[in-house]
């Protein structure tokens, strides 16, 4: 079993040396998800400004403890997501969740996935896979809070909907 | 797979180890497994499952291929021989446990479904033993979740109050104010025997015969202690204990509670079904008697089976035997990892009076990533907090990683796992 496929230079990187690291303000939301098969755990607060699919993700910020997978893919969501759109974000979201989920049989994008491409190996690892999307699952959660808040405080009554740029 | 190329030697002298190790090892086909790039199987998940010997699982499938049929209900030739084989192995709990009835014992799933019997049974009993909102319940800060959630149940069910010991600073049990912590209110006392992530053994005798001075029920959960040590109830002076099959070398799917009789008598039954009742009416039935009144529905027949083979076979050995093995490798294994610079264990720091559950944190390695780099070298570890979330805040780590031996565990074994640790620093690039 080469785990070297798993620990990619670039994620041990990233676990040493975190971006993006602490909790700051301002923020809309803040949310805290846990992986209860194994405690890891993560604080999160995301800060959008702007309206509807103009609206920017303008800031994440995080507290978090975890194995090297999860302290990594935490690092790397934030460079990925920070100064996107919503809408490009979740579409980055789409491409990281389709690449863990693809049992190593997915290609991918670097051009879409930067430093994310790193974790190609992991979903050759199934036990470590909810590892590398609890953040994500965080920021996703913390993000349509914040819509529905908004669209709620808009009261129009209509259901929000998370939109991916496609 | 030819394993003799990669199995580890096993006669290093070390007093107290099994005489005839490698003819145990034999016993228990999966250590002669090969695992990816040709390293052979180091086992030492134990406290999570332990193997299963030759005898266990050929008596399971003899039961399948030759006696399977339902028990108590089938008249025929087959029913009379699976009904013999099942009570035979309550017998044979019965005196593993020294219980001084074999209707005292009771067949569940696992040691969880035995201590939610305990609880949810308490919380329908009326009488003595029914729990108001003025009782407590009192258990430990080192107890396994299935020891404390089914206890945060009833009290929040019934208004009641759960209660904690809590732990000193090298892992034991803080009995400095059990004098507050047991009172005349105190309704349950439920306690580990054996920490199945500090590998603290708790003086229960000594915390039973306090809960019994005001008259509280003192339930002992022997997940832990049942398969490296000795179990009398009634020295433990248990009212209630449980363990779990899959850990001492039986199969999974099955479980044992035992309690007194006079207890098990009172209490309302748990599940309603077939075999737990005596007659069946459209506006009331009544029930059969312990220990079938809480084994509703068809049992783990076949599980009950190669539980019986699993006590013959510990028997056989000699479970003080065991006990002494499993101490000589944990004073063993704390003596290697004290060499690892930037491992601290957690729970007591010598062998004697230990589980050999051994948790750890590594400086700058989480958990998880060196159990995934030990198990790319064939070393299977638990990582995580072993369901036992409050200990490890008490801490103050989320998690650890726990390394416990059993019978079939070599001192070579340890030998690997040190390196494998030594080797899991490298490659994070932790100095020191």
């Amino acid at each position: 079993m080469d785990i070297d496929l798993l620990y990619q230079e670039i994620i041990l990187d990233h676990y040493k040396h975190p971006h993006h690291k602490g909790l700051r303000d301002p923020y809309e939301v803040e949310v805290h998800h846990v992986n209860p098969t194994c405690g890891d755990e993560v604080t999160l607060r995301v800060h959008l400004t702007g309206e509807g699919d103009e609206a920017v993700v303008e800031d994440v910020s995080y507290d978090a403890e975890g194995c090297s997978i999860s302290q990594a893919a935490t690092s790397v969501m934030t460079d990925l997501v920070i100064g996107k759109t919503v809408p490009e974000a979740l579409a980055i979201h789409k491409e990281f969740l389709a690449l863990m989920q693809g049992r190593g049989h997915v290609e991918p994008d670097e051009d879409v996935l930067e430093d994310g491409i790193a974790f190609a190996g992991v979903a050759k690892f199934p036990a470590r896979v909810k590892c590398a999307l609890m953040s994500w699952m965080a920021w996703k959660d913390a993000t349509s809070q914040i819509l529905v808040a908004r669209m709620t405080a808009g009261a129009d009554g209509s259901e929000p909907e998370l939109k991916e740029q496609s | 797979m030819n394993s003799a190329q990669t199995s580890l030697p096993a006669d290093r002298a070390l007093p107290g180890l099994l005489d005839g190790l490698e003819l145990i090892r034999a016993d228990f086909p999966i250590l002669t497994r090969e695992l990816a790039d040709g390293f052979p199987l180091v086992y030492l998940d134990s406290a999570n499952t332990s193997q299963k010997p030759q005898v266990v699982i050929d008596a399971m499938v003899d039961h399948l291929e030759r006696h399977n049929s339902n028990v108590a209900r089938a008249m025929h030739q087959l029913g009379a021989e699976s009904s013999a084989a099942f009570e035979e192995s309550r017998d044979k709990v019965a005196a593993f446990i020294n219980a001084p009835s074999r209707d005292e014992v009771i067949f569940t799933k696992n040691a969880s479904e035995a201590l939610n019997l305990v609880a949810n049974t308490l919380a329908w009993a009326r009488g003595p033993l029914a729990v108001g909102a003025a009782d407590e319940v009192l258990i430990t800060e080192m107890e396994h979740h299935s020891n404390i959630v089914p206890w945060q149940l009833l009290t929040e069910r019934k208004g009641a109050t759960l209660r904690w010991f809590g732990l000193t600073d090298d892992g034991q049990l803080d009995l400095s104010n059990i004098d507050d912590l047991i009172t005349e209110r105190t309704k349950v006392v439920s306690l580990t025997w054996v920490s199945n992530m500090l590998g603290t053994v708790n003086p229960v005798a000594e915390i039973a015969r306090r809960a019994h001075e005001v008259g509280a029920i003192v339930v002992v959960d022997a997940s832990q202690a049942a398969p490296q040590m000795p179990i009398d109830v009634i020295a433990a002076d248990a009212d209630f204990l449980v363990f779990t099959g899959h850990k001492v070398v039986g199969p999974t799917g099955i479980g044992v509670l035992w309690g007194k009789r006079a207890l098990l008598e009172q209490l309302p039954p748990f599940l309603g079904g077939g075999e737990m009742i005596a007659t069946v009416a459209m506006e009331k039935s009544t029930y059969a008697d312990i220990p079938h009144k809480f084994e509703a529905g068809t049992p783990p027949i076949a599980e009950a089976v190669g539980l019986g083979a699993a006590i013959d076979y510990l028997s056989a050995i000699g479970m003080s035997n065991v006990k002494a093995h499993e101490e000589a490798i944990t004073g063993y294994a704390l003596e290697g990892l004290s060499t690892v610079k930037g491992l601290a264990v957690f729970g007591p720091k010598t062998a004697s009076n230990r589980g050999g559950a051994l948790s750890f944190a590594i400086d700058g390695v989480h958990p998880h990533d060196v159990s995934q780099v030990l198990d790319s070298r064939g070393i299977a570890v638990r990582a995580g907090h072993h369901c036992a979330k409050p200990a490890h805040k008490r801490f103050g780590v989320q998690s650890t990683t726990r390394a416990s031996s059993y019978l079939y565990t070599t001192p070579a074994e340890i030998d690997a796992l040190i390196e494998g640790l030594e080797y899991t620093k490298k490659y994070f690039r932790v100095t020191g």
